[in-house]
Parts: structure tokens; C-alpha cells; sequence
């Protein structure tokens, strides 16, 4: 962290004895642009960040509560002007985004908790002394580079009621077939399976770096106590990662609610939005979607997505709190 | 960030200390049993893949089977022929999108975020440590909640339904700086910048000369990270894009699958070419992504 190299005045050594005019002319430009570029160049060099960020990230977010307080549609332009508190008045009472918001935090919970401990014992096993390595490290990643819209529409395919491989395989050892979409936890279930699939690789290899920088006295210290390896990873090598595990919680909570893609097209009409015939599986970020651009009504849709802001921000941090609690109080 | 310093000295290359009867786990050999669960992970892993392949070339008839095939047929081309000639969906110009616009954003990406991470590891300027915390900040902001508005101010520009759209907002990430400062910080020495001002180098030709040759791994895995999240990102260029004549590949995929009966042998013969590319990458490069996803985790 520390770094010193911009000292003041920096500038070119080489100051000859007596200058000729153009010799010095020269030389002064050159010194009051090597001022200037130590002075001013590194916020020439981060503003493109600042400036896309501030149009295309925080402007937006800021906006939206501007257009969430006023009527605004897509197909009646017209109709524009403010609205007040019309639009949260009634989003309060709209059991559609009640019924989504139980969604996304049913689907987060089923999917979330599998994800994070399957993620924590995959990168267990990795943490071992194995060969080829690097294969097994990129196989987990596979599905995580895989396109999220193709492997939702596998997944589609394979959660197909009549022929999809599900429901054969379920047949063949003697069960039921499911219809997948229709129930509220057969569709939690799937889309859950869609979601792990892609985040338990890319999960593991986050505790697997953080693993890998325990250093080895621990162990050995530990282990001369006489601690097994399973007591070795439950009691030593969890709790050293802790803070690995809260930001991995953290950025699945942030993720996880703004669930888009899966109830998307997992739907058998995709073009509807609606998550389900009776939206059993419709998550907020296909509400709003549905609501701004299939319905057409874009203030409705901002009020939504300021309330799920909101939500979000304050799960993260009560998230980062229970997690340093729980794991401080053990 | 010592974490790091220490991970690439210190495992492979490290003379091994003599045996204890406990050891470290990353010194324990794995015994047969972990192998048989890593593998049968990875076949899991890996299954919707080939099952991608096996429906993707088969006809609508051979998936209406039981038991169903499970060897992939010779229908594929037939498939494939469908999906690029379907009116309205223009399977063949999104790819050639889905290209520009992930190179575009991979190359900006790569050039405006190495130097932000450059300046942020070893210059000195006014408000460096507060504003590298709101680039920290902005890696855990919701973008998509902001979509509705950014929405309205993309048509404002007049960029709805064109590739702008999905190139611009992208150009330069909150994590790429994040990524390239700590890289730079690491990888850098204080002295080679020193040694280059005192020659009279200018910030930029100090870029140029010291700093990107020893920086040229990170680029190269920042870009192979930008190149696939731009390939794959769907949210966002669908609300944008949807319906539109420039589609990016994802979204006609969607396109694809939104009919009122949906034919997945055609569906995904679709995804299989969507995602090719990034297979294809990933065999070549995937041990550089890995590396660059558990570098990234060590520093957070």
C-alpha cells in the first residue's frame, strides 16, 4: 500500500548550465507539463470510469425514483405527468408483488443454502493434494461460463413434462413424473437445480482460494492436538475462511433477488413473463419486467424496482451482520 | 494481499518441508474416494452440456421415444438449418453482434481499466484511498434495479434496438479496475516507476513502457472475463434489443424459444452454437480464467 511516485516536481534532471533560448523554452514547457501530468493525469486516467458509472450506473438508479413517482407509460405517452405516491400506494396492495417477492425469497432459501455448503465441501475435497489439478478446477467452472440462456432452456428441456429426462428417470426407478411447473415447489425445486448448477463451481473456486491461503502452521499446530481431517475442516478450516463465506453470502443474497433469467424462460410461454400460469415461480425482477415491458407501464415498474433496492441494500448489510454474529458467538 | 505474494511463490515451487504424520489438507494426498466425487461433480456438471448436443441433433420424433436416446442422433444440420432461417429471429446477424459487441467491450474494458487500476496502485493524487472505496462500493450496487431508467435514458439517445445500447454502459467495469489496481499493486515494484520518472517518462509513456509489459497476464485474463460475461449476459440486451432487427445471440436464442410450441431439438441446436464459442475458449484458456477468479477472490 505504499506507494510513493508521483513526488512533487518531478520533473526532467537535466538542467543544463546556461540554456540557450529555445533550449530553455523547451524546457520550461516540458516542466510545467510534467506538472501538470503528475498533478492532473491520474484523474484523467480514472474519470472514464467515474463519468460511465455516474450516466449509465448511478444516474439510472437515482432516476428511477423520479419515474416512479409520475405515470408513465409506453403505450400512452400522453398520459405522462405525476402521479405522486400513486404508483407505492398501489404497489402495497398489489398481491402480484407480494406473491414475487415470496417467490424470490423461497427460491433464494431453497437455492442458496444447498449452493453455499455443496460449494464448501466441493472445495474441501479440492483443497486436497491432487493430480491433474487444474482439470478438475476447470470442470467445476464449466457451467459457470456456460450461457445463461442456454442452460436455462436445457434445463427447460430436461424438466419437460411428457419427454423431458426428469421425469424418465423418475419413471424408471419407480416414481411419479412431476408436472414441474405447475406446484409452487416443484418449480422453487428446478429453478433452485439451474441456479446451483451454475454457481456451485464458480463458488467453490472462491473457498478454494480462500482455503489455500490458510497457512500450513495452523494445521500443523492443530494437528498435533490430534484433530481428524473431518474435525480439521468443520472446526479450523471453516471458521478461518469466515469472512470468504459472508461475502460469498452476500453476493448470492444480492444475486439471488434479482432472479431473472431461469423463471424466464423455464416458463413453457416464455413470451408472457408471468412466471407460471398462476405465477407460482414469478420472481420480482420478472415482475418488473412484465410490468415495464410487456404491460407497457414503466412508472409502476421504477416503484417496484425502488422498493426491491431498498430490500436489497438492507439485506446485504443485516446479512454481513447475522453472518460476523453467528460466526463470532460459535 | 500477502495471500497472494504467497500463493504464487509458495505451494509448487516451495521445497517440501519433511513429512509429519499431520499434515496440512493441501498436503494430504486425496485418497480414491475424493476422486470419485470430484468426477462424478464434474460429469454432473458436464451432463446438461452433452444432453444440449444429444437433443440439439435429433428429430423431433427420436425425442418423443421412451426410453429416450441417449447418443446424440444426425439431425443437427437439419436443426440448424432451421434456426438460421427462421424470419425474425436473425440467428446469423446476432452472432456476428454478439461478437462485435463483447470485443468491443473486452478491448475497452481491458484499455481504460488498466490504466484506472494503474493509477489507483502507484499514483498519488488527491482523494485516492475514498475514491478506490465508491469503485469497491459500486461492485455490490444492483445495476439491473436501475434498468427502467437506464431504459428511458438509451432511447433518449436514440440507441434503443441498436448495438450502442449494450456496448456503451459496459465500457469500463467497477471490478476490472478493482482487478488491474490489485494486480498492479502486487506485481509492480515502486522502483521501476521511480527509475522511469527520474528518466523524464511522462504517466502515460510510464504506462506504456514499464508497467503494461508486466501486466500483460492480468490483461489477458480481465479481457477473457469481459469477453464471456458480455457474450452471456442476457438481461439487459434483452429488455433493450428484444424485438428488435439487432439481437445479440442470447436474445435470439430467446427469441427462438418464445413460439407458442416450443421444439427443443430446434431450441437447442440454437444454444449449442450460442455456446460454442465460449466452450472453444474456455478449452483453450480455461486454466487462465480459473486463476484469474480464485486471484480475484483472494483480494477481496
Amino acid at each position: 500500500m505504499t506507494t510513493t511516485t508521483g513526488r512533487a516536481g518531478a520533473g526532467p534532471r537535466e538542467a543544463p548550465p546556461t540554456p540557450s533560448p529555445s533550449v530553455r523554452d523547451e524546457h520550461v514547457w516540458r516542466n510545467r507539463f510534467s506538472k501538470w501530468d503528475v498533478k492532473y493525469m491520474p484523474y484523467v486516467l480514472i474519470s472514464p470510469f467515474f463519468v460511465l458509472f455516474g450516466v449509465f450506473g448511478l444516474f439510472p438508479l437515482i432516476y428511477n425514483g423520479v419515474v416512479s413517482l409520475r405515470t408513465w407509460r409506453l403505450d400512452n405517452p400522453a398520459a405522462d405527468g405525476w402521479a405522486g405516491l400513486e404508483n407505492y400506494r398501489k404497489l402495497f396492495g398489489d398481491s402480484d408483488f407480494w406473491n414475487a417477492l415470496y417467490n424470490t425469497f423461497g427460491i433464494f432459501v431453497v437455492a442458496t443454502i444447498p449452493q453455499l455448503l455443496i460449494a464448501l465441501i466441493l472445495a474441501g475435497l479440492l483443497n486436497r493434494k491432487l493430480r491433474a489439478t487444474t482439470t478438475f478446477r476447470m470442470g467445476v467452472l464449466v457451467p459457470y461460463i456456460t450461457p445463461i440462456a442456454a442452460s436455462t432452456l436445457i434445463f427447460a428441456s430436461v424438466f419437460a413434462n411428457r419427454y423431458g429426462i426428469a421425469n424418465q428417470f423418475l419413471k424408471a426407478i419407480g416414481l411419479d413424473p412431476v408436472d414441474w411447473r405447475a406446484e409452487r415447489w416443484s418449480s422453487w425445486t428446478a429453478i433452485s437445480i439451474m441456479v446451483d448448477w451454475r454457481w456451485i463451481g464458480y463458488m467453490t473456486l472462491i473457498y478454494l482460494a480462500a482455503m489455500q491461503s490458510v497457512s500450513r502452521e495452523i494445521y500443523e499446530a492443530a494437528a498435533i492436538d490430534g484433530a481428524g481431517p473431518q474435525r480439521q475442516f468443520w472446526s479450523l478450516t471453516v471458521p478461518l475462511i469466515r469472512p470468504t463465506i459472508v461475502f460469498t453470502a452476500v453476493i448470492a443474497t444480492i444475486g439471488m433477488m434479482q432472479l431473472f433469467t431461469e423463471p424466464l424462460l423455464f416458463d413453457s410461454n416464455t413470451a408472457a413473463a408471468s412466471g407460471g400460469s398462476a405465477h407460482q415461480f414469478q420472481t420480482v425482477a420478472l415482475l418488473i419486467y412484465q410490468t415495464g415491458w410487456k404491460n407497457l407501464n414503466l412508472g409502476y415498474a421504477a416503484a417496484m424496482s425502488w422498493v426491491m433496492f431498498v430490500i436489497i441494500v438492507a439485506l446485504a448489510a443485516v446479512n454481513a451482520f447475522l453472518t460476523n454474529r453467528l460466526g463470532r458467538g460459535k | 494481499m500477502s495471500a497472494v505474494a504467497q500463493k504464487t511463490h509458495a505451494p509448487e515451487t516451495a521445497p517440501r518441508r519433511r513429512r509429519r504424520i499431520f499434515r496440512a489438507p493441501n498436503d494430504t494426498p486425496a485418497g480414491p474416494l475424493t476422486y470419485v466425487a470430484l468426477i462424478s461433480t464434474i460429469l454432473i456438471g458436464v451432463f446438461p452440456l452433452y444432453w444440449m448436443l444429444v437433443i440439439g441433433s435429433s428429430s423431433d420424433k427420436e425425442l418423443a421415444q421412451i426410453p429416450p436416446n441417449v447418443v446424440p442422433g444426425n439431425q443437427l444440420m437439419t436443426n440448424l438449418d432451421y434456426v438460421f432461417g427462421t424470419d425474425g429471429v436473425f440467428f446469423v446477424r446476432s452472432l456476428v453482434n454478439s461478437l462485435i459487441v463483447s470485443s468491443i467491450v473486452m478491448v475497452s474494458v481491458v484499455f481504460f481499466c488498466s490504466l484506472a487500476g494503474f493509477a489507483f496502485a502507484k499514483l498519488r493524487f488527491k482523494g485516492r484511498n475514498a475514491l478506490m472505496v465508491v469503485v469497491i462500493l459500486t461492485l455490490t450496487v444492483p445495476n439491473q434495479l436501475g434498468a427502467v431508467a437506464l431504459y428511458i435514458l438509451v432511447t433518449k439517445f436514440g440507441w434503443q434496438g441498436e448495438l450502442p445500447s449494450v456496448i456503451v454502459p459496459g465500457l469500463v467495469t467497477a471490478f476490472g479496475v478493482f482487478y488491474m489496481r490489485q494486480f498492479i499493486v502486487d506485481a509492480v515494484p515502486d522502483e521501476l516507476i521511480e527509475a522511469a520518472r527520474i528518466d523524464g517518462a511522462s504517466t502515460l509513456r510510464t504506462y506504456g513502457s514499464v508497467i503494461f509489459p508486466i501486466i500483460r497476464p492480468a490483461i489477458g485474463v480481465l479481457g477473457l472475463l469481459s469477453f464471456t460475461a458480455t457474450w452471456n449476459d442476457f438481461q439487459w440486451p434483452l429488455i433493450v434489443l428484444g424485438g428488435s432487427e439487432h439481437p445479440t445471440v442470447q436474445v435470439a436464442l430467446s427469441t427462438l424459444a418464445a413460439g407458442q410450441f416450443v421444439v427443443y431439438s430446434r431450441v437447442l441446436a440454437g444454444a449449442l452454437v450460442a455456446t460454442l464459442p465460449l466452450l472453444i475458449v474456455f478449452f483453450g484458456a480455461g486454466k487462465q480464467i480459473v486463476g484469474g477468479i480464485m486471484e480475484g477472490a483472494v483480494k477481496q
